[in-house]
């Protein structure tokens, strides 16, 4: 058989709404994008993608709705069961990843090791089983040329996806196809063109592809976290930036750990984000633009300005000032530096976080007592105590969906984390631990990332870790990110392209 | 306690050794190793842990002062008073059962208690710098209830000698 057209991607280009491809099949021929190593240049052109997913056998179920597709695993007459993510958490997506095919052995080593992060991708998030190689009847080479559809079928293969990679200079192109193999179909097809360098890159931005054909909802494997780094004695440690991607490559000191810096948090669209900075022993929020390192404070208080978070727009940072024997939230405009103090209460106002479309404020605060969660409006207007479960909240954090609210609670038998719709309602745990605390949400709400730490068993503090961990909403797929130090305080970034 | 008896005739000697002396700067603290044979400097931050007591304690998720606190500052008070040049440092911190954010709050919260004790004692203001680390700075290790107590404090430093820092 002749393979099915795909995408080239051209450096500069926007798909143009005229283009003939998109009109000769909707489903093989989608869109052309370019795959820049800048992240602002990446975001114009990979956009115009995923504004309009066209999920092939998927469907995105209701929020509300827990029960199951009651659709076989397999429809009759080659049609691909739907497939929602509340299904994929049962029964997850069986999928093979033969080696991208490449002609020389530096490109067929590329390849494997794109196909090996693919698959870790889409095994980690839980929604998908890879295919043990080993029982592949076809090899990668045949079906990067022409897929023996039959023989996946007979291994049990729902997914199939192919790739190959071919070095142009300083560049390498990496196309991949994703099939359907019930029906024998082109899903999708792309070629990336980019430096070698970024082939991680390619290889989550395919990852999040097959996501988001298969299971009909953004995926989130191209992102980065940033965190705290842990290391030096106990008593003084020594507290870093540092960022790596979602999958713990890349990893990347930010700050020296001369002073102690914590909290980290994105900017929504810059290479950029906010964090609290000890620097000189005045701790304070600071920005810190990645691309540069240049560092900046926010404002001029003369408490303490801690818990930064900016806003959707990210024209504004919220934070708390230490006032007498509380804090106050505030917020900043980097474009006009005009702050506005939201809440005075008197007690401590601390951990401010936007709605996604930013009309309303979830933040922890002991006025009624103890640290309880109070959601206001934007403005500060309308306080109402949304927390009512057993013990003491924190760290609110809303979902990039807007229909839940993460925390973390401290009873009497340890910290949890869990999540409640905004209203206070439904409150489900998780996971619990000795310490577990500070949920992040990746881009598409359907992962937190958080830390756990460890007790310390005696006076050397033996028995004390501290690591980020990431767990599904629903409570299932807990892991432990892979970070070189001990680590707290992670931070998800947006969707990088 | 036997340490600290010992370390206050140490600095009974030193302050009598003192009254000869050329006058020793305050800021000149070292890390008090010597205090064992001679005794802390007077003024000095080892002469503040020695023989005033350089902390006060909280209780859970609490920042008011008891009455053992209140006579700690009530010593830190007069001691100040004796050696007005002396600037310092509380540095407020908590135990490890709050959330990070949360316990900022609650250590610059005991951090200001104490300052304000002490500035009602009339210790000047501009004397007194605050810090809070949260529960990032443990003086104590071990994850038990006495530990714990120990970790809910302020501490009061003579700038630049925060054992902390």
């Amino acid at each position: 058989m002749s393979l099915p057209p795909i995408e080239k991607w051209l450096a500069e280009g926007a798909p143009s709404a005229a283009d003939p491809r998109a009109a000769l099949d909707p489903r093989a021929a989608l869109d052309p994008r370019a795959l820049l190593l800048g992240r602002r240049a990446l975001l114009g052109g990979a956009a115009a993608l995923l504004a309009a997913p066209v999920p092939v056998f998927a469907q995105a179920a209701p929020p509300a709705a827990p029960a199951p597709a009651q659709a076989p695993a397999a429809g009759a007459g080659g049609q691909s069961a739907v497939i929602t993510v509340d299904r994929a958490r049962v029964a997850p997506i069986p999928v093979a990843l033969p080696d991208f095919r490449g002609t020389s052995s530096a490109e067929a080593a590329l390849g494997h090791n794109i196909a090996a992060v693919i698959t870790a991708d889409l095994v980690g998030c839980g929604l998908f089983r890879a295919i043990d190689p080993a029982s592949f009847i076809q090899t990668s080479v045949a079906a990067t040329a022409t897929p023996d559809f039959a023989s996946w079928k007979d291994i049990g293969t729902q997914a199939l996806v192919t790739g190959a990679v071919t070095a142009e200079g300083a560049n390498i192109r990496v196309e991949f196809r994703l099939w359907d193999v019930l029906p024998g179909t082109q899903i999708q097809g792309t070629a990336y063109t980019t430096a070698q360098g970024n082939w991680r890159r390619v290889a989550h931005i395919i990852a999040d592809a097959v996501y988001q054909r298969l299971v009909g909802e953004k995926g989130y494997f191209d992102t980065r976290i940033v965190y705290v780094s842990r290391t030096g004695p106990l008593r003084v440690p020594v507290l870093r930036l540092a960022v790596m991607d979602q999958d713990g490559a890349n990893n990347r000191f930010l700050t020296d750990g001369r002073w102690e810096a914590l909290t980290p948090r994105f900017h929504p669209t810059k290479d950029e984000i906010c964090f609290l900075s000890y620097i000189y022993n005045r701790p304070r929020v600071y920005l810190l633009d990645l691309g540069t390192a240049r560092e900046q404070v926010v404002g001029d208080f003369p408490g303490m300005t801690f818990a930064p978070r900016f806003a959707p727009d990210g024209n504004v940072v919220i934070f708390s000032v230490t006032h007498g024997g509380g804090s106050d939230i505030y917020t900043y405009d980097l474009n006009t530096r005009h702050s506005q103090r939201l809440t005075d209460s008197g007690a401590i106002d601390v951990s401010p976080c936007y709605s996604p479309d930013g009309s309303q404020i979830v933040f922890n605060s002991d006025r009624g007592g103890d640290q309880q969660l109070y959601v206001m409006g934007a403005d500060g207007s309308n306080v109402r105590r949304i927390s009512f479960g057993n013990g003491r909240y924190g760290t609110p954090v809303w979902s990039p969906r807007g229909d839940l609210i993460a925390f973390t609670r401290i009873g009497s038998g340890g910290f949890a984390i869990g999540v409640m719709a905004p209203d206070g309602s439904g409150e489900r745990i998780l996971t619990e631990g000795f310490s577990v605390e500070g949920p992040t949400f990746c881009p598409n709400g359907r992962v937190l990332a958080f830390w756990r730490s460890t007790p310390m068993q005696n006076a050397s503090g033996a028995g004390y870790s501290a690591r980020l961990v990431s767990i599904d909403i629903t409570g299932f797929n807990e892991r432990v990110m892979v970070t070189p130090t001990f680590a707290s305080d992670p931070a998800w970034s947006p969707l990088l392209s | 306690m036997k340490i600290r008896i010992v370390g206050a005739f140490a600095a009974l000697a030193l302050l009598a050794a003192c009254s000869n002396a050329p006058k020793t700067t305050a800021a000149a603290t070292g890390t008090g190793a010597a205090a064992a044979t001679t005794g802390p400097a007077p003024g000095s931050e080892a002469d503040l842990v020695a023989n005033v007591g350089d902390r006060v304690f909280y209780a859970f998720d609490q920042s008011n002062l008891t009455a053992q606190a209140r006579a700690t500052l009530d010593r830190q008070a007069a001691w100040l008073a004796k050696y007005p040049q002396v600037k310092i440092l509380v540095a407020g911190n908590c135990d490890d059962r709050g959330t990070e954010e949360y316990n900022l709050a609650l250590g610059q919260r005991r951090a200001n208690a104490a300052r304000d004790y002490l500035v009602a004692k009339g210790v000047a203001p501009s004397r007194i710098m605050t810090i809070s680390y949260g529960k990032d700075r443990p003086v104590a290790l071990g994850d038990n209830p006495q530990a714990w107590a120990q970790n809910r404090n302020a501490i009061t430093s003579v700038q630049g000698a925060n054992p902390q820092g």
